[in-house]
């Protein structure tokens, strides 16, 4: 039953995708219906999370599908840190859009389902949870960056109305996702210690590979800011590193 | 509407072109003695673009109010005539809270207009309806500012180029700005900058002694403008409005620069016909150049999105209106009620005194509660329902059958 709850979250945020859309045409019910979306949808969402890891002998989001449904979780909810407050509402048109379709691919993979699993252990959840609240960071650090790259186009071609959606700063969209990207590096270092702390020789596959050039590029990116890279730069690396994360990383996942 | 009644009359900038405005208008000392002079309650409103007296009192009101603004209109007295406009009672408050909203200015929802409503308001001779026709008109005012979009968007250049510098930046606090010349212009430009929070850092003119003058003002650095180019590596903001001809920034002077700002952005707003700045600073990395054209394109835009809004604010101020005219209708059958409640006290009294012998102190105060809560539940519903009445128009009716059914008053007409 618990299971249906993936139904009212999936349509909330569908309908979140689509009222953002009408944000741009200026400040206004759009704006407070998607933001409303979001939370409901959000809500459910965690209600269906409960209720995954109240049936679930252990981790419940093993498999990929699951992992999805809790990454995109993770997303929605760092997204309403700053997506409740006016100025940020239009990273929304960002985010939902994207929580939107991952959530419907981890209910078509079985991720939202409620049942008893296999008992893992402690360490899996631990590295799983630490990398997925990682790669969250770093797709709302993307979306940050789409969104800079966005408006700074817009304020270079002088559109006339630049002032009428209302867009966060681009300093500020500068500067937070340079701290998003900290914090995820601090995440996903974490989770891959914990995970290097059960590994055996001849583990090493192409993924994890993949995951330490993604640690390399936005290690990178923090570095290159801190000697001028901001503004047009740093967004466009973050959107690199993204990509890494975004194709990359789940080809090689199921390659290996 | 009976009771009191509420006149304007008023001349504005629909009808009434500066040079009429002008002899009207009065500053606010002015305005506090003329509604001082006017008997009754008065309140005078004095803008660049109105000058408007609302008054209560009896029915010579108006003439009162034209009398007083065609004197003061001089030897314009007859084109005065043609541009007045007289309100009363709920067309008057209504036209006040369009006022105070900005609804009725040349730029639609300008946020100064509700300052100036309020300091009519304290300079005025208020009582208590002028009090509760303000306070509710600035309270208008507010709720279309918090709950419409209407005066977001700049007005004008130099609030364009603020709000532009707010989107680069965010909070303006702590932000350096350089002006480039020391006319009208760029101090405006720098006023509107100032009131967001910027620092005007640097002041660079032709004339050094101008640029020092204005520089002492802001509380700036004066620089030649030779010298501005090292400047540039500690400002965010450069704000150009010279007279001269040529540019007097290049895209290399602003290149060379741009290694030693590290990334930061540098917004240039160029004011001045001719340009100032090399249009090709804006091809520089984090460098976003906007001319007057380009703010002129973002003013006129914006303004499209403020009478989209006003149509919200109308439907805002149209509720405030409303219920402004159901307390107004209200004062009709307040009368009647005390009336009654006194007649209600008065016979709990003359009984409670007739029996007053026979009963001990705390049997007194015992039945003196009880009777208070019966008669305070006998009048419950008439009161309620005669102020309903009022709010629907039919307020003297009921007051009169109540006044009659009790006979209210009777004991006054008979003395």
């Amino acid at each position: 039953m618990a299971e249906l709850l993936v139904v009212p979250a999936l349509l909330a945020y569908g309908e979140a995708a689509f009222a953002y859309a009408g944000e741009l045409r200026g400040p206004g019910l759009a704006g407070r219906l998607a933001t409303w979306g979001v939370r409901l949808g959000w809500l459910a969402q965690t209600a269906l999370l409960a209720g995954q890891a109240a049936s679930a002998e252990g981790f419940p989001w093993g498999t990929w599908a699951g992992s999805l449904n809790l990454f995109v979780w993770l997303v929605v909810g760092a997204y309403l840190i700053w997506g409740c407050t006016p100025r940020y509402r239009l990273l929304g048109l960002t985010v939902m859009p994207v929580a939107a379709a991952l959530l419907a691919v981890a209910w078509a993979g079985g991720g939202t389902a409620v049942e008893e699993g296999e008992r893992s252990g402690a360490v899996l959840a631990a590295h799983v949870a630490l990398m997925l609240a990682g790669f969250a960071g770093l797709t709302l650090a993307a979306a940050m960056a789409a969104l800079y790259l966005w408006q700074e186009r817009r304020l270079k071609r002088h559109e006339r109305g630049v002032l009428k959606v209302r867009v966060p700063p681009l300093e500020a969209l500068d500067r937070l996702a340079a701290r998003s990207v900290l914090a995820s590096l601090v995440l996903l270092t974490l989770g891959i210690g914990v995970g290097a702390a059960s590994f055996e020789r001849g583990d090493f596959d192409a993924a994890m590979a993949v995951t330490l050039a993604v640690l390399a590029v936005y290690a990178t990116l923090l570095v290159l800011r801190h000697e001028g890279w901001r503004g047009r730069r740093a967004a466009l690396l973050n959107l690199v590193g993204f990509a890494l994360v975004a194709i990359v990383l789940p080809l090689t996942h199921f390659a290996s | 509407m009976s009771s009191s009644v509420l006149t304007l009359v008023g001349v504005s900038h629909h009808r009434a072109p500066i040079e009429l405005r002008e002899r009207v208008a009065l500053d606010a000392d002015a305005c506090r003695t003329l509604a001082r002079q006017l008997d009754g309650e008065a309140v005078v409103l004095s803008t660049c673009n109105r000058t408007e007296l609302y008054l209560v009192r009896d029915e010579v009101a108006e003439e009162i109010a034209v009398e007083t603004l065609t004197t003061l209109a001089g030897d314009r007295a007859e084109d005065l005539s043609a541009a007045l406009y007289r309100h009363r009672d709920e067309a008057a408050a209504l036209h006040l809270f369009r006022v105070a909203a900005g609804l009725d200015s040349l730029v639609p929802g300008e946020g100064e207009i509700l300052g100036q409503v309020r300091n009519a308001f304290e300079a005025g001779s208020a009582g208590p309806f002028l009090s509760r026709l303000f306070r509710q008109a600035l309270h208008a005012g507010r709720r279309v500012r918090l709950e419409t979009a209407i005066n977001e968007s700049p007005a004008s250049v130099p609030s364009a180029a603020a709000a532009l510098a707010q989107q680069v930046f965010g909070e303006l606090a702590d932000r350096r700005v350089l002006l480039l010349g020391a006319g009208k212009m760029s101090e405006a430009t720098a006023r509107n900058l100032i009131s967001r929070g910027a620092e005007i850092a640097v002041v660079a003119n032709r004339t050094l002694a101008h640029g020092e003058d204005l520089a002492r003002k802001l509380g700036a650095q004066a620089l030649e403008l030779d010298a501005v180019a090292a400047a540039l590596e500690h400002v965010d903001v450069v704000v150009s409005a010279t007279s001269g001809s040529g540019h007097v920034l290049s895209r290399d002077a602003v290149a060379a620069v741009l290694r030693a700002r590290k990334g930061r952005p540098l917004l240039f707003v160029d004011l001045a016909v001719p340009r100032d700045l090399d249009p090709a600073i804006n091809e520089l990395e984090s460098c976003f150049l906007y001319d007057v054209d380009d703010l002129e394109a973002v003013v006129i835009e914006t303004l499209s999105g403020r009478r989209g809004e006003a149509a919200h604010a109308e439907r805002l101020v149209a509720e405030e209106a409303e219920r402004f005219r159901e307390w107004h209708s209200s004062l009709d059958v307040v009368p009647t009620i005390a009336s009654l409640r006194a007649l209600a006290e008065e016979i709990t009294d003359s009984e409670l005194a007739k029996a007053g012998g026979r009963l001990s102190e705390r049997e007194r105060r015992h039945v003196e509660a009880v009777t208070s809560q019966i008669m305070a539940k006998l009048l419950h519903l008439p009161t309620i329902r005669m102020k309903e009445a009022a709010a629907a128009a039919g307020g003297v009716i009921y007051a009169d059958v109540v006044r009659h059914l009790f006979g209210l008053g009777e004991e006054e007409r008979r003395r």
